[in-house]
């Protein structure tokens, strides 16, 4: 079979980790964004735009994902495309709601961009829906923002899943409360942003610790499951799961029964201080998305605030819902 | 499907035998993965075979839920995104450098050329070793057996995995560096370490207890 014509003078590439949406793609796609979109709208929170280029200083201030992409601009200025919606809308709010009563209300359709290794449902320019409740402190903030989301989920018509919920700050509670030197502690940090609990262990083990408080930071990171999990906790895990506790105490049953406390969620962005929350479903081996609590961001642009927000991944969504479809 | 309801990646070669043989212990019957090497997929017991190296392919996108693969294969593919949950202990390897025997051809390379020439299958592992040492190294990847590209003039060096060294020894080649011990590795899926909590833990506390 020959192609009708000369593929050498009309194929012309596009960058690594980029990808064009035809129709039929764009049907589905937009069907879901229209879903989200309603329930944004039906609970108050305003849609912006802002610019997909930023000045990296200002996108370096936020702590995000470093930027992948750099252009200078005419003035010598270095501008980088933006790795995700929430440090811009930190920016946005201390810019041009520098007065406004709190809280705020926010929500984006927008393209990101990060140089990751490209594979199915993470690209290197990707389409995230999110949030940003700005000026809602813990636990009612982030209950709503638990509950927005499972909203939104709802409206796509997904049906299997499941709101990981765990604690950024978590960890280094109980690194502090068992007087682990903090340069350590940052180490055992990274570690379990990796995900390798070998290399805990045989970190743990090198440190010389009390058994009993090596196997407690081994084991805690490792412990997920239902509210049990928390009626569980005791001494000074008690004390760093009782935020968790809040807000699960807050979340209507439809949510609530969305929710497993994972223990050792640890996400890899810097702003993140409090609650930390991924979603997953059965059709899909990646989050779906994720956010959390990130009190300390906003002060960073000098409008201090406590602040929630998550980023769901269209394209994983869409595929998400593609596998759940054959299941049935 | 196992009784524990998960997808295990068990990787062909020479950590297949130990790997059945631990299923074997924590309950799985795996008499039909040893006795027919040409089937990939045993859906009664929840097994697929592959190549050690495409274990965390199959892991890292929910394939599998969980897999056995050597941590050689963790360390040259460190950008896949699983869960490292237990170091099984078997298989043990040593990455090393090494050279043919007698004066070391690497050093003089690097004293008179400024830049070593070495032969690998492992070439993040090697990029990451070099720059970490503070070396130049131009890094030659090859397929096949590496052993021969020093004896051929190719190279000056090779960083390969050895388990005993008889090779090596065979071709007058010594150890020179360890780089790193491996054993095999139990590795899971992100989402399956979530939504199948219970089943992961049941199979890790049983493979850690052996």
């Amino acid at each position: 079979m020959s192609l009708p014509v000369d593929t050498r003078t009309t194929i012309h590439p596009i960058p690594s980790g980029t990808r064009d949406v035809l129709p039929d793609e764009m049907r589905e796609l937009r069907d879901i964004t229209e879903a989200v979109r309603a329930v944004f709208e039906l609970d108050a929170y305003g849609e912006v735009w802002t610019p997909a280029l930023e000045y990296e200083t200002v996108l370096g201030r936020g702590g995000g994902a470093p930027p992948a992409y750099r252009v200078f601009d005419d003035h010598g200025e270095v501008l980088a495309l933006r790795t995700d919606m929430t440090v811009p809308i930190a920016r946005l709010v201390s810019t041009r709601y520098p007065t406004a009563q709190p809280p705020l209300r926010f929500c984006y359709f927008a393209h990101a961009y990060r140089g990751v290794r490209p594979h199915r449902g993470q690209m290197r320019e990707f389409l995230q829906a999110g949030i940003e409740l700005i000026g809602a402190p813990a636990p009612q903030g982030t209950a709503e923002a638990l509950t927005v989301l499972c909203h939104a989920l709802d409206a796509t018509g997904l049906r299997g899943y499941r709101i990981g919920l765990g604690d950024a700050s978590l960890f280094r509670t109980l690194l502090r409360s068992l007087k682990v030197d903090d340069a350590i502690g940052d180490q055992l940090h990274r570690t379990l942003v990796q995900r390798d609990f070998v290399a805990l262990e045989a970190e743990l083990a090198r440190l010389g610790l009390d058994d009993a408080d090596a196997e407690l930071l081994l084991r805690v990171p490792q412990i997920r499951g239902g509210p049990d999990v928390l009626s569980a906790a005791q001494g000074p895990v008690a004390d760093a799961v009782a935020g968790l506790r809040r807000v699960y105490e807050l979340l209507a049953p439809e949510v609530a029964e969305r929710v497993i406390f994972d223990l050792g969620l640890a996400r890899d962005l810097g702003y993140y201080t409090g609650a930390v929350f991924e979603v997953y479903d059965p059709a899909l081996g990646a989050p779906l998305g994720g956010g959390g609590r990130y009190d300390e961001l906003l002060g960073r642009f000098g409008r201090p605030l406590p602040a929630v927000g998550f980023a769901l991944g269209i394209d994983r969504l869409h595929i998400a819902l593609t596998g759940e479809e054959l299941v049935t | 499907m196992s009784d524990l309801g998960l997808t295990i990646a068990v990787p062909r070669g020479a950590l297949m035998n130990e790997t059945l043989d631990r299923l074997d212990a924590i309950g799985l019957d795996t008499s039909e993965v040893r006795s027919n090497d040409r089937k990939l997929l045993f859906g009664d017991i929840g097994v697929v075979t592959m190549r050690p190296s495409d274990v965390p392919t199959y892991v890292e996108a929910g394939a599998a839920d969980v897999g056995f693969t050597g941590k050689d294969v963790l360390t040259e593919q460190s950008e896949r995104d699983v869960y490292e949950l237990l170091d099984l202990g078997y298989g043990r390897c040593v990455m090393v450098l090494a050279t043919v025997d007698g004066p070391d051809p690497s050093v003089e390379a690097l004293r008179r050329l400024g830049v070593m020439r070495v032969a690998t299958k492992y070439y993040k592992t090697a990029i990451a070793y070099f720059e970490q040492t503070g070396r130049q190294a131009e890094i030659v990847e090859v397929k096949g057996s590496v052993e021969l590209a020093p004896l051929t003039g190719l190279v000056e060096a090779i960083v390969d995995l050895t388990a005993t060294g008889t090779t090596l020894r065979e071709n007058n080649l010594i150890i020179r560096e360890e780089i790193y011990v491996s054993t095999a590795r139990l590795i899971a899926n992100p989402v399956s370490h979530k939504l199948k909590a219970a089943a992961i833990d049941t199979m890790l506390e049983k493979l850690r207890a052996l």
